[in-house]
């Protein structure tokens, strides 16, 4: 309630300072604009911030750390021996008192202390929330009559609102990188723990993945076996067959649509392959496994060839189906921004459009089109859906297509799928997986890119 | 190799018997009319083009010089909406008749364009594109000799006789230029258009290009588009004057510069517009 006041007096504030900023900025000069330093709008906006930036970081602060301050007050309160016990009672006090302090019922009868407390934390957070009305209201008011008073002909209002809002993209970005960072780091620490239980070179090399281990220590089970290459091999093995399927067919169809369909048929065209990369994994999983995957079977047996329900062959070839317009896509851009010189120069040359395309327009896009097959690749990496519907959970070691394998991301899936123990090496050794795949997608990513950055260079 | 198919080529003209008629003309075209779809950019053009002369055409921008160059060897067939009408004949033969194909006629009639065009292939590859494409040689000594031939013709040979390997596109713009120039020898055609060659480069290396052109004029009929009133005047001996789609005059060179009879053309070879 005092929060929502809190933020209508500060907008209201900073719209007024807006108008306040403006109005006075071209009273400073007698409506001569000209003599002001920055455009009138640029005073308004100064003062707006002075108003209310200060009061909402203020908010901001104040919301971040309230909770914890009233907590620490109200268990300071509390009698010695009820605050001394270990971690975990301490924390089940703090549960019990916001639990009650927010009106639901923890099933016991509570103590009389622990309500008084929780009746203490109200309190002092409503307190709390209308001291921070008027700080808020006060700072806020102080910070417009101060700006106003800066207000001169030869003040630089341009440029300090400029740093504000570069201060402000700058964390903007920021968020973004952090998030990455804390992944990034999330993922190494965790695998860092895995490797000490697990030794990292048995990780990588061993031949052997099957991470069943025993729950509880008087279960039966197996201890559990760790050696990613049956995963590395079924991940390469599905790509590969994707990519045999997405790089040809994409690359026919980017040059079909940037040199030979007439501009009304590609305008159709792009779109509907476009529509293709829209559709949810799910749906492509399914297809793999309930049309593919029996039809690929049969198939297989009509020629006397036996074939596991689910083959690498069918996740594979939808995977490819997926990824034809990611290939397709990218190629056709880079085809097309081949400038139409080099073109007119073969031509000119009484070159025909078969060889302008074999030997002109394709070697100067290659760059760019091994750009886009790597970053196909890194997608068909990261693909899990179709993987974990229609090639299956076994960890065999095979280059039979015809075969179930498994992938990276699939076992990823399933080792955090359902209930988890956080520190058995089970769940751990996900992100010993994870970490390979982010490294590998990464690399791929960063080759291409570069890649692509140096074929545009070429050209502009 | 190249000198072989030319004296072929003149032994075939004289004894057709349309060229006889015309002797010199190497190129004729007539009433040509071309349309962008509604859009007429060309009138009904008459030149006719002379045999190891330099044609130059001069004109305001959008006044359908490059438009006309385009037509004489077909490189509007690569533009969607674009419709030729009239008679464009090469020795004779109709460029856009039955018995022509473009792709054999652009070998016949090479082009040089405004912005260098090297392929993004060696020096070596540049120049062996078109002889490859058209079956020209097929021997590493047939190909190492056009190369040099090719090059020499185009006043490049010595400055890049010892990388030959390396990236055309590495070469500064105005030899870049002269190897595309060098590049359409290669396929020893008869007559060379050029789109303002001259426009991306430095004086040094527009006065190199011209002087090409000059001795180029021995082996070869040459139409050049230029903006460059002293460029048309060095080296040109015919000057066609091109207006809004119209073919103003076209006579000689120094008859157009010392005494042009329409007074559109004298307003624009003295600066007043254009
Ligand atoms: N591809 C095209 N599509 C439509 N109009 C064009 C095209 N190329 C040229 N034109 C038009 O034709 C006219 C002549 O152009 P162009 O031959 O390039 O002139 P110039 O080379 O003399 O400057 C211009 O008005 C131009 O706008
Ligand atoms: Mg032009």
């Amino acid at each position: 309630m005092q929060i929502t006041v809190l933020l209508l007096v500060l907008v209201g504030l900073t719209a007024a300072g807006y108008y306040m900023g403006r109005a006075s900025a071209v009273r400073a000069v007698g409506g001569r604009i000209a003599a002001l330093h920055s455009v009138p709008a640029y005073y308004g906006v100064y003062v707006a911030l002075w108003a209310g930036l200060p009061a909402f970081l203020l908010f901001l602060v104040w919301g971040a750390s309230e909770n914890w301050i009233v907590m620490q007050m109200v268990l300071g309160a509390l009698p010695q021996n009820m605050t001394d016990g270990s971690e975990q009672s301490l924390s089940l006090l703090k549960a019990d008192i916001l639990n009650i302090a927010a009106g639901i019922s923890t099933g016991r009868e509570p103590d009389p202390v622990v309500l008084a407390a929780a009746e203490r934390y109200n309190m002092l957070r409503a307190l709390g929330d209308w001291m921070l009305l008027a700080i808020g209201s006060a700072l806020a008011v102080a910070g417009l009559s101060y700006a106003r008073g800066r207000i001169a002909p030869d003040l630089r209002a341009r440029n300090l609102v400029e740093r504000v809002i570069n201060v402000f993209l700058v964390g903007c970005s920021l968020v973004a990188i952090l998030t990455t960072a804390g992944i990034v780091l999330s993922l190494v620490f965790e695998a860092m723990r895995f490797f000490t239980v697990y030794p990292i070179f048995d990780f990588l090399f061993g031949l052997q993945w099957s991470p069943q281990t025993a729950i509880r220590a008087d279960q039966v089970g197996s201890s559990g076996s760790f050696g990613a290459v049956p995963l590395f091999a079924g991940t390469l093995l599905i790509t590969l067959i994707a990519m045999l399927v997405a790089v040809p067919v994409g690359l026919m169809s980017a040059i079909y649509m940037s040199e030979y369909a007439p501009p009304r048929v590609r305008a159709t065209m792009k779109p509907v392959l476009e529509i293709l990369a829209g559709i949810p994994t799910v749906v492509y999983g399914f297809f793999a496994a309930l049309t593919m995957a029996p039809f690929v079977r049969r198939l297989g047996e009509s020629m006397g060839m036996s074939v596991s329900s689910e083959s690498a062959l069918a996740a594979g070839f939808v995977m490819g189906i997926m990824i034809i317009p990611f290939v397709s896509s990218l190629s056709d851009d880079v085809i097309n921004s081949v400038p139409q010189s080099l073109r007119d120069g073969s031509y000119g040359l009484g070159a025909t459009r078969s060889e302008t395309i074999r030997q002109v327009v394709l070697p100067a896009a290659l760059p760019g089109i091994v750009a886009a097959v790597m970053l196909a690749i890194s997608r068909a990496i990261g693909e899990t859906m179709i993987v974990t519907m229609a090639a299956g959970l076994a960890a065999n070691l095979t280059a039979n297509p015809l075969q179930a394998v498994t992938t990276v991301t699939t076992q990823i899936a399933t080792l955090l799928v359902g209930d988890q123990e956080f520190d058995s090496p089970k769940t751990l050794s996900a992100f010993g997986l994870g970490l390979v795949l982010f490294v590998v997608t990464l690399s791929l990513n960063m080759i291409a890119l570069r890649v692509v950055q140096k074929y545009r260079e070429k050209y502009d | 190799m190249s000198i072989q198919t030319r004296t072929h080529v003149k032994a075939a003209e004289a004894t057709n018997p349309q060229a006889a008629a015309a002797p010199a003309a190497k190129m004729v075209a007539r009433d040509v009319k071309v349309f962008y779809g509604a859009k007429q950019a060309l009138k009904g053009i008459n030149i006719d083009i002379l045999e190891n002369k330099v044609l130059a055409l001069i004109g305001p921008s959008g006044c359908g010089k490059s438009t006309f160059l385009r037509c004489l060897n077909r490189m509007n067939d690569t533009i969607d909406n674009c419709r030729v009408e009239g008679l464009i004949s090469l020795d004779g033969e109709d460029v856009y008749g039955r018995r022509i194909d473009a792709v054999q006629l652009r070998a016949r009639v090479g082009m040089v364009f405004q912005k260098p065009n090297p392929f993004p292939k060696s020096i070596y590859d540049n120049i062996v594109y078109g002889p490859r494409i058209h079956g020209l040689a097929s021997h590493r000594d047939e190909m190492d000799e056009i190369v040099e031939t090719s090059l020499k013709r185009a006043g490049l040979w010595n400055e890049v006789k010892d990388r030959l390997r390396e990236p055309g596109t590495g070469l500064s713009g105005g030899q870049q230029q002269r190897l595309c120039i060098a590049r359409a020898i290669a396929v020893s055609p008869e007559v060379i258009l050029m789109d303002e060659p001259c426009s991306a480069l430095d004086p040094i290396a527009t006065a190199h290009i011209e002087e090409l052109i000059d001795e180029l004029r021995e082996n070869y009929t040459i139409v050049i588009v230029t903006h460059n009133m002293q460029q048309a005047a060095r080296v040109s001996q015919k000057t066609a004057f091109f207006h809004l789609g119209d073919m103003v005059e076209c006579d000689d060179t120094e008859e157009i510069f010392t005494n042009p009879r329409d007074e559109r053309t004298q307003g624009y070879i003295t600066g007043r517009y254009g």
